[in-house]
């Protein structure tokens, strides 16, 4: 344990929210998405952020990906403060958002084209990743001939294909079956392995920010806070079934806990 | 692909048996109603007076005919083109959209066949003045549903396109303008027949040549044959348009949901 504390000491921070504050302003009266909350990324880290609906972690993404303002507080993604919208990070949100009249390859190659890099080196990585994630043979096929699933993977490769130092994860998986979700899951976990990004991953599973993180963010509602950090530390690769596990138990139970104090889950 | 449209043309002339079977079927009662009554040739004439009043003046029919098509086909050409661009120049800024799109509105509101002879004295009793009836009648529909289309954008998409570093032409080019081609589309098809409108009532006001003229001089002369011969030559004329339009977006849009279904056949 104190080997590891003193391993992860000199990981760089990648992603750093300090004294974060979000605060909508309506009709019907100002709304605190987010209450100076602290987050410290490390760079190569996997931090899912659990907590209810609308305690604005899907906020807290948006920010940090520099599509929204903080109202105030500052966010630094490797040191430098995030003013507008973010370059070298890739984005997953929920639903897929995949053009309908491009193909496959063209869907991941979209970020490529806004780049003026699509290069035959590009198009190679691009065929690379979807080899990796089983869609080598529908890459000519067009979105709506895929199932949801398939979908998402394509998001993933298209948020994968110029090779950010960061990814963003929006409930990427929070539209599939539970069963597509398992196998996404793992499918996550050997590409963050073998590629060692930063991620940033929003989701309301419990048990899936377990499995795939180093640190779980539980946040409360109404203002987002953070209430507790979770480490997660089993070892890796791990597989699936490693959700039976006292260890796996401990963590979700942890988490529950948390949310369970805070009011988000009740009984 | 084009082999699929093909196939999907020729099964959908298969189910259109029904309606040949009733057209003849209707065909044959008006004719023994004319002739068991004893109708005038001027009221009402049989299909076989038309037919032979046609087949008797073919080569005259069909330079009247081309001349309502090119008058059509060039207007409604002139009305896509500027219609696209207004449409876009309408989305680009608020204060155009009040202003121009405002203006539009007004001017659709005012009968376009008022308007005809305003047109004759500024361009002409010639060809010009049916070319500009035709884009004056067709351009709204093309530019309301141009902008509707072009405006219906996903905000998480434009949010995935800006972290893209998409500029404003990127994002236009890119995702808004393929995005808006089904609306274009079905304002295209409600602006062909509009076109072919325009033309005729072009005609009607002032001309020498087209079937709006071939119909006004005839109706001086009683001759309602020849004025039968028209119609069907203007209603077979505006089925074609139409269904070449309709040809060209399942060309163009195979991955339309309105076109899913027949190409997913094929594929």
């Amino acid at each position: 344990m104190l080997l590891k504390l003193a391993d992860s000491s000199y990981r760089p921070s990648c992603i750093q929210v300090s004294k974060g504050a979000k605060t909508y302003r309506s009709a019907r009266g100002d709304v605190e998405a987010l209450a100076a909350l602290d987050l410290d990324v490390a760079e190569g880290e996997f931090v899912s952020v659990v907590g209810p609906s609308g305690c604005g972690k899907s906020t807290l993404m948006r920010c940090v990906a520099g599509l929204a303002p903080l109202t105030s507080g500052g966010i630094f993604l490797n040191g430098a403060p995030v003013k507008g919208p973010v370059r070298n990070v890739g984005i997953v949100f929920q639903r897929d958002l995949l053009l309908d009249w491009r193909t496959v390859i063209d869907n991941v190659l979209l970020p490529a084209e806004f780049a003026k890099q699509r290069t035959p080196a590009v198009e190679l990585r691009a065929m690379k990743l979807l080899e990796k994630v089983g869609l080598m043979a529908v890459a000519d096929r067009y979105p709506w001939e895929l199932s949801g699933g398939m979908r998402q993977r394509v998001a993933i490769c298209r948020a994968l294909v110029m090779d950010p130092p960061v990814l963003l994860m929006d409930e990427p998986f929070g539209a599939l079956d539970a069963l597509t979700r398992d196998e996404l899951n793992a499918e996550l976990q050997t590409i963050w392995m073998e590629s060692r990004k930063t991620v940033l991953f929003i989701t309301h599973g419990i048990s899936e920010a377990a499995y795939l993180s180093d640190r779980v963010v539980v946040m409360s509602s109404k203002p987002g806070r953070i209430l507790e950090t979770v480490e997660v530390d089993i070892p890796r690769p791990r597989p699936l079934a490693v959700r039976d596990s006292a260890d796996f138990a401990k963590a979700t139970g942890r988490i529950r806990q948390v949310l369970a104090r805070s009011g988000a889950i009740r009984g | 692909m084009s082999m699929g449209v093909l196939t999907s043309l020729w099964n959908r002339l298969l189910s259109s048996r029904v309606l040949i079977v009733s057209t003849l079927v209707g065909l044959v009662l008006w004719q023994a109603a004319v002739r068991t009554l004893n109708v005038p040739k001027f009221l009402v004439p049989a299909p076989t007076d038309v037919l032979q009043e046609f087949l008797s003046n073919q080569a005259w029919y069909w330079n009247h005919a081309y001349y309502t098509l090119s008058a059509t086909l060039l207007g409604f050409a002139i009305a896509v083109v500027f219609g696209v661009i207004l449409a876009i120049v309408i989305i680009s800024s608020r204060w155009v959209e009040q202003t121009i799109y405002a203006g539009l509105v007004a001017f659709n509101s005012i009968p376009k066949v008022a308007i005809a002879p305003l047109f004759i004295i500024w361009v002409g009793t010639g060809f010009a003045s049916k070319v500009t009836m035709a884009a004056v009648i067709s351009i709204f529909a093309i530019v309301i549903n141009a902008v509707l289309g072009l405006r219906s954008l996903d905000p998480d998409l434009v949010d995935l396109a800006r972290s893209m570093g998409a500029g404003r032409e990127g994002l236009l080019i890119k995702i808004q303008f393929p995005n808006a081609l089904p609306g274009l589309f079905s304002g295209m098809k409600v602006g062909i027949s509009l076109a072919l409108i325009g033309t005729i009532v072009g005609e009607f006001v002032a001309s020498s040549s087209g079937l709006g003229y071939v119909i006004m001089t005839a109706q001086s002369t009683f001759a309602t044959p020849r004025i039968f011969a028209a119609l069907v030559l203007l209603a077979l004329m505006g089925t074609i348009l139409f269904f070449v339009i309709d040809v060209l977006e399942r060309l163009i849009l195979p991955w339309h949901v309105s076109n899913r279904q027949e190409a997913a056949g094929h594929a």
